[in-house]
């Protein structure tokens, strides 16, 4: 505890954490374990519980259940100044009545870090954000990215096994957004051996930062993965829309080899272990999707046309169910109401067997 | 505030009422009346409620000041002021006066930051209802905490009742309230809320999220308090505690109601001078102490308040 030491490599575990506000259960026995090092999203639309699950290892919800694993040490009933964790919020929470140098410096002064070692340790955790020229700023003088920064430096300063970051980017504009990230990227390059909890409901921060997602739902954890993983082969319903924004497509799976009958078409899709006969549901990436002929052929209506710069997407009605393409900017815009043929490549069709859907769905009741 | 509001406010109803009245009949042109009224300087809006205040406040005021320096054998002199100050019952009352409000003061601040605190941190049921109750207490005349404590702590109250009851002697162990620990007390109970009133304010507006970190940073409560919650309940603290100074400054009724012989403060002093001995001048010279002593504390706390950024 004392801050002399370098950080413990510690992982995080929530083991069937429960926690619930006034009987309303708004985290759903949560088993999720951070490696030691690794970067963790906790992926989800808002209100679903990952804030909760964030507060719960930081020590101020008490679960209602479960336990909370720092490393090996059981940490749920330990106050949250006992657990040596660095927290970072997304509206920064500096202290506005100290400079910036002073802010950085109050964990390694409430831990009782020498007192001739503490200039150093905030130059350098400074320096780690490239703040160091703002030392002896107020907060209010700072931008909303600067404060960020401090925010980090203030957190890194204690130097802690765990990590907490709690939608850090949300309250910066989209531009410096993605420079923060890539500075976050670059930060745990720096300190490989800090687990972070990363909390966001932006799927590019996700995808961008984490070395694995765990994706969140009405209390509960739906999917986790890596993103490559996630994306390419998600595993429930809800993934397969919150991470990229798939097309869903109710099938029945054909009898003849690799076959799924979509609203009376025969398309070719590996059906891996789903069962003939059974109803499933068909994922493709919108950006997977092509304008024409090929494998895989649907044709349609088309209903909506937006233009976002380098591609074009259509929303296309076919017998009723809409399929979204991105297609790579046309050299004619399509008009409302043409008929168009879309196709698809076999390999890129992921099948989601209709109990995955259910567990999606219905992600609060059982 | 109040100063640049008010000639603006009769200023634009001025304009517009003419308007409204005069555009139906159609002899006169609707607009002419608007730029009359606009012609008249601003300051000439101000002069009636200037003129009140002088009359009703500052008259009377400068009688009492005038009176100061009118010794019963005539003419004018600052006589009354010398034989004021070589008294000893003067220097007594300025004495209790200022251990007193500087006391209350104190208690008030320590009291005060630790009840709010508990309202604003520390979640209990019924919390929000303290909050409100706060709100009415001021309200409250501020003899009516002195005759509550009367009921609790007096001669005959409460707590000597049951003292006596429980132990069968003749008389019970209170017997503090005509001290001046009595008004000491009496002033903090009524005067807390006052602090807490701004302090509650000032909790409403800290970022929670601020102690989550400094906790999870390693810090425990008492650190907490120290150096994130207290530098930012300063300027409150600094309001209530300069209001609450003044105010007991010039507390009367609590004084007079706890019927305490050997406390008597500046506004006591006043009292017994100009009603019971009727010695104006040396009233009026008290008087004129104690106005000084308010204004100019007043003018620190406004100095101090600018300083802290309030
Ligand atoms: N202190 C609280 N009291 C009652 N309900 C709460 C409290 N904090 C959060 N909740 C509820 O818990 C649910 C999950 O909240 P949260 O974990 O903040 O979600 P997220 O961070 O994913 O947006 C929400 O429905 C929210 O209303
Ligand atoms: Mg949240």
């Amino acid at each position: 505890m004392t801050g002399g030491e370098r950080s413990v490599r510690s992982g995080i575990r929530f083991d069937q954490v429960s926690v619930a506000y006034g009987g309303n259960t708004v985290l759903d026995r949560l088993d999720l374990t951070v490696e030691p090092g690794e970067v963790m999203a906790l992926l989800g639309p808002s209100g679903s519980g990952k804030t909760t699950a964030l507060r719960a290892v930081a020590g101020f919800v008490q679960p209602a259940s479960g336990r909370v694993y720092l490393g090996d040490r059981d940490v749920t009933g330990l106050p949250p100044h006992k657990r040596g964790i660095g927290m970072v919020v997304q509206q920064y929470a500096l202290f506005p009545h100290m400079r910036v140098q002073d802010n950085v410096a109050f964990g390694l002064k409430a831990r009782k870090v020498a007192k001739d070692g503490i200039p150093e340790r905030v130059a350098e955790a400074l320096d780690m954000v490239g703040m160091a020229a703002y030392a002896k700023r107020y907060p209010r003088e700072l931008s909303g990215g600067q404060q960020q920064r401090v925010a980090i430096a203030r957190a890194l300063a204690i130097r802690p096994g765990v990590l907490l970051l709690d939608e850090p980017l949300s309250a910066l504009d989209a531009q410096l957004r993605s420079g923060m990230l890539a500075e976050l990227a670059r930060l745990h390059r720096e300190l490989p051996d800090v687990s972070i909890l990363y909390v966001t409901h932006d799927q590019v921060e996700a995808l961008t930062l984490a070395d694995r997602i765990a994706v969140m739902d009405k209390a509960r954890l739906q999917d986790c993965g890596t993103p490559q993983d996630l994306y390419r082969r998600p595993r429930t319903e809800f993934t397969a829309s919150f991470v990229g924004n798939a097309n869903l497509l109710p099938v029945t799976v054909a009898d003849g080899a690799d076959t799924v009958d979509f609203a009376g078409r025969a398309l070719d899709v590996p059906t891996g272990e789903v069962s003939r006969g059974a109803t499933a549901t068909l994922c493709v990436r919108p950006h997977l999707v092509g304008l024409g002929d090929g494998p895989n052929a649907l044709n349609g209506t088309i209903t909506e046309v937006q233009w976002r710069g380098s591609t074009h997407r259509l929303y296309v009605d076919i017998d009723g169910h809409r399929v979204k393409a991105d297609l790579k900017e046309l050299r004619e815009t399509p008009a409302l109401g043409d008929r168009v043929t879309l196709h698809f490549a076999a390999e890129d069709a992921v099948l989601l067997p209709a109990g995955a859907a259910e567990g999606a769905g219905g992600g609060t009741d059982g | 505030m109040a100063s640049t509001a008010q000639p603006v406010a009769p200023g634009i109803t001025a304009t517009k009422k003419p308007h409204r009245s005069t555009g139906p009949s159609g002899t006169t042109p609707p607009r002419a009346p608007a730029r009359e009224a606009r012609r008249i300087p601003r300051f000439v809006w101000a002069l009636p409620p200037v003129a009140v205040l002088a009359l009703v406040f500052l008259y009377p005021l400068a009688l009492v000041v005038q009176q100061s320096f009118s010794p019963d054998e005539g003419g004018t002199s600052i006589a009354p002021y010398g034989d004021v100050f070589a008294s000893e019952s003067f220097r007594s009352a300025l004495t209790t006066t200022v251990w007193l409000a500087v006391g209350s003061t104190v208690g008030c601040l320590v009291l005060g930051f630790v009840l709010a605190m508990v309202i604003a941190f520390v979640p209990f049921p019924g919390g929000r209802a303290v909050a409100k109750f706060i709100d009415v207490f001021l309200s409250f005349p501020s003899f009516l905490i002195t005759l509550a404590l009367l009921f609790i702590y007096g001669n005959v109250g409460l707590a000597n009742g049951v003292w006596t009851d429980l132990t069968g002697a003749s008389k019970g162990p209170f017997d503090f309230l005509t001290t001046p620990w009595g008004v000491l007390l009496a002033e903090i109970t009524y005067f807390t809320p006052f602090v807490m009133r701004p302090l509650l304010a000032a909790f409403s507006q800290l970022d929670s999220a601020q102690l989550e970190v400094a906790s999870s940073l390693g810090a425990r409560p008492a650190r907490i308090v120290r150096q994130v919650i207290l530098p930012e309940a300063l300027p409150a603290l600094a309001a209530g505690g300069s209001l609450v100074l003044v105010m007991c400054l010039n507390e009367f009724g609590i004084v007079l109601f706890t019927g305490a012989k050997g406390v008597t403060t500046l506004p006591m002093l006043v009292y017994s001078k100009a009603i019971l001995e009727s010695d104006y001048p040396a009233a009026c010279v008290v008087a004129v102490v104690n106005i000084a002593i308010s204004v100019g504390l007043y003018s620190l706390y406004r100095m101090v308040s600018r300083r802290v950024g309030a």
